[in-house]
């Protein structure tokens, strides 16, 4: 007797789910919408995230810390599912404290060498993972020539490239970058769902890490309506 | 080189072969009218508040069977370890287990590090378990203690992402019980305020939520001490039933009694007519 395709059940819901007194939202995956940039400078990189993180319809954090430390000078953003990214960010964090920071080298990790241990992970699990990363810092002597100085991710993405496009220009100092980094943040917080609250900036250069916070009454405001 | 299909050993994680069947036997019961028995899940509310000194978690105490209460006093609140407490949502069974699981783990770990456990440890703990069983143990948890590092509270979700924040909801309820956290939370509360607002906000959603409901619990963990408060307000206590009844002695004497619970009141009354006595029935209903 072979049961119906209709009939399988979809895994990635509960199965008796009719007359439910728990709404859908409790049982969507929480993902970050988001809207993620770096942008490099000559001494250094700003990188910038939203801070919304949703569950279907409803917010579950609007004060998100999208920015996650990785190492003391490298940073990366967070954008797709909650738990995916925070799982391989958490691995990666091990991997570059236990392996390359502490036991094997003297000198602090490349930011190659986090980035391709994200490019693993996610490579690896592709299949399950839905995770997009941008990963950012301040790394040593470098032999490999960064290709894009600038870079941006997740879903409000779509509505600042051209923004980026017409307003980014190579020989841009820190305060420059900041201002331009909040600037197509807050314009992609505006017309993007999944994007919102407020806006956290991190500057890494050799000096060390400077974090700044930009309330929602605060952003830049560009439309009169 | 050809390989023979052979079955595979089974090794860690869920094994979904009958998921297929069940579904099969689903169809087949709902044709006949029936239903299959639901997972009892708890509806809920779950809350917590960072105040000054320490942490407040909030639960209702409902667990529902589909659209039937099963439980009209079940416990959310879990121990952890002595200085942690974690309130739990979703599937009944998966909370439990998960924060005993968790709970017994970190004891361990703590007599190996000779310390007091630590949250973040318990967090981490818990994030990466149901990170790995991919959303499938469905527990909505509020995590909060008081370590050495001061006051922490987290929200874990199925999947296996976690926040850290000075309120949070969890829940069916969450929605009515944020509200009212957004509306009055403020930093460095005092005890009694702290608890005040976690109890408005779990009746907000008592009282806005069909999936929870009866009583509401409160557990205040602070550097020094743990209260848990069980229950701390029944804002839903059982009603005591009033029966009205009379009797004919002699006419026109009528006895009427009126019971409550275990007392009742007796009064005989003289009548002359029909409409006497149908007034005398409502002025003793009342």
């Amino acid at each position: 007797m072979a049961a119906p395709a209709a009939m399988i059940p979809y895994f990635g819901q509960q199965m008796s789910s009719k007359n439910d007194l728990v709404p859908d939202w409790t049982r969507q995956e929480v993902s970050t919408g988001t809207t993620i940039m770096a942008v490099e400078y000559d001494g250094g990189v700003v990188i910038g995230a939203d801070s919304r993180t949703t569950t279907g319809a409803y917010i579950a954090n609007r004060v998100t810390d999208k920015l996650t430390p990785i190492h003391d000078r490298i940073f990366c953003c967070r954008s797709g599912s909650a738990a995916d990214t925070q799982a391989i960010a958490d691995v990666v964090t091990y991997h570059l404290n236990v392996h390359s920071g502490v036991i094997e080298l003297d000198e602090p990790p490349l930011v190659e060498t986090a980035a391709n241990l994200f490019r693993a992970s996610c490579y690896r699990y592709r299949e399950e993972l839905t995770a997009g990363i941008l990963v950012a810092g301040w790394g040593g002597v470098s032999f490999k020539k960064i290709l894009n100085p600038v870079a941006v991710g997740g879903s409000g993405s779509t509505y600042i490239y051209g923004f980026m496009d017409s307003n980014y220009k190579p020989g841009l100092n820190k305060d420059q970058c900041l201002e331009l980094t909040a600037a197509a943040l807050s314009l992609a917080m505006e017309r993007d769902g999944s994007s919102g609250g407020v806006v956290r900036l991190a500057t890494i250069s050799e000096e060390g890490v400077e974090r700044r916070v930009i309330l929602g009454n605060q952003l830049p405001k560009f439309s009169s309506h | 080189m050809a390989t023979l299909a052979v079955t595979r050993p089974p090794f860690g994680g869920f094994s979904f072969e009958n998921c297929k069947r069940n579904a099969v036997i689903e169809g087949e019961v709902n044709k006949v009218g029936c239903s299959l028995p639901a997972a009892r899940k708890t509806g809920t509310t779950i809350c917590g508040v960072i105040f000054k000194d320490g942490v407040v978690l909030g639960a209702d105490t409902r667990a529902t069977e589909g659209m039937v209460v099963a439980d009209k006093n079940c416990s959310k609140i879990h121990y952890i370890s002595p200085n942690i407490y974690c309130c739990g949502a979703g599937t009944a069974a998966d909370t439990e287990m998960t924060t005993q699981i968790i709970s017994s783990n970190l004891e361990l770990h703590s007599l190996s590090t000779g310390r007091l456990p630590r949250v973040a440890t318990a967090n981490r703990m818990l994030k990466q378990m149901l990170f790995r069983y991919q959303g499938y143990i469905g527990a909505a948890l509020v995590l909060g203690g008081v370590d050495c590092n001061g006051p922490h509270l987290y929200s874990i979700y199925p999947h296996g992402s976690t926040d850290k924040l000075p309120y949070v909801t969890m829940g069916s309820g969450s929605l009515a019980a944020m509200a009212v956290f957004e509306d009055r939370y403020k930093p460095d509360m005092e005890e009694e305020d702290a608890k005040r607002l976690v109890r408005d906000a779990i009746a907000a959603g008592i009282f806005n939520d069909l999936g929870s409901g009866s009583n509401i619990d409160l557990c205040v963990i602070t550097k020094s001490k743990v209260d848990y408060i069980r229950p701390h307000d029944e804002v839903n206590k059982k009603g005591i039933r009033e029966t009205l009844m009379f009797r004919r002695l002699s006419f026109p004497e009528y006895i009427f009694m009126k019971h409550m619970g275990k007392a009742f009141q007796m009064v005989t009354v003289i009548i002359q007519d029909e409409e006497q006595l149908f007034m005398c029935v409502e002025l003793h209903s009342t």
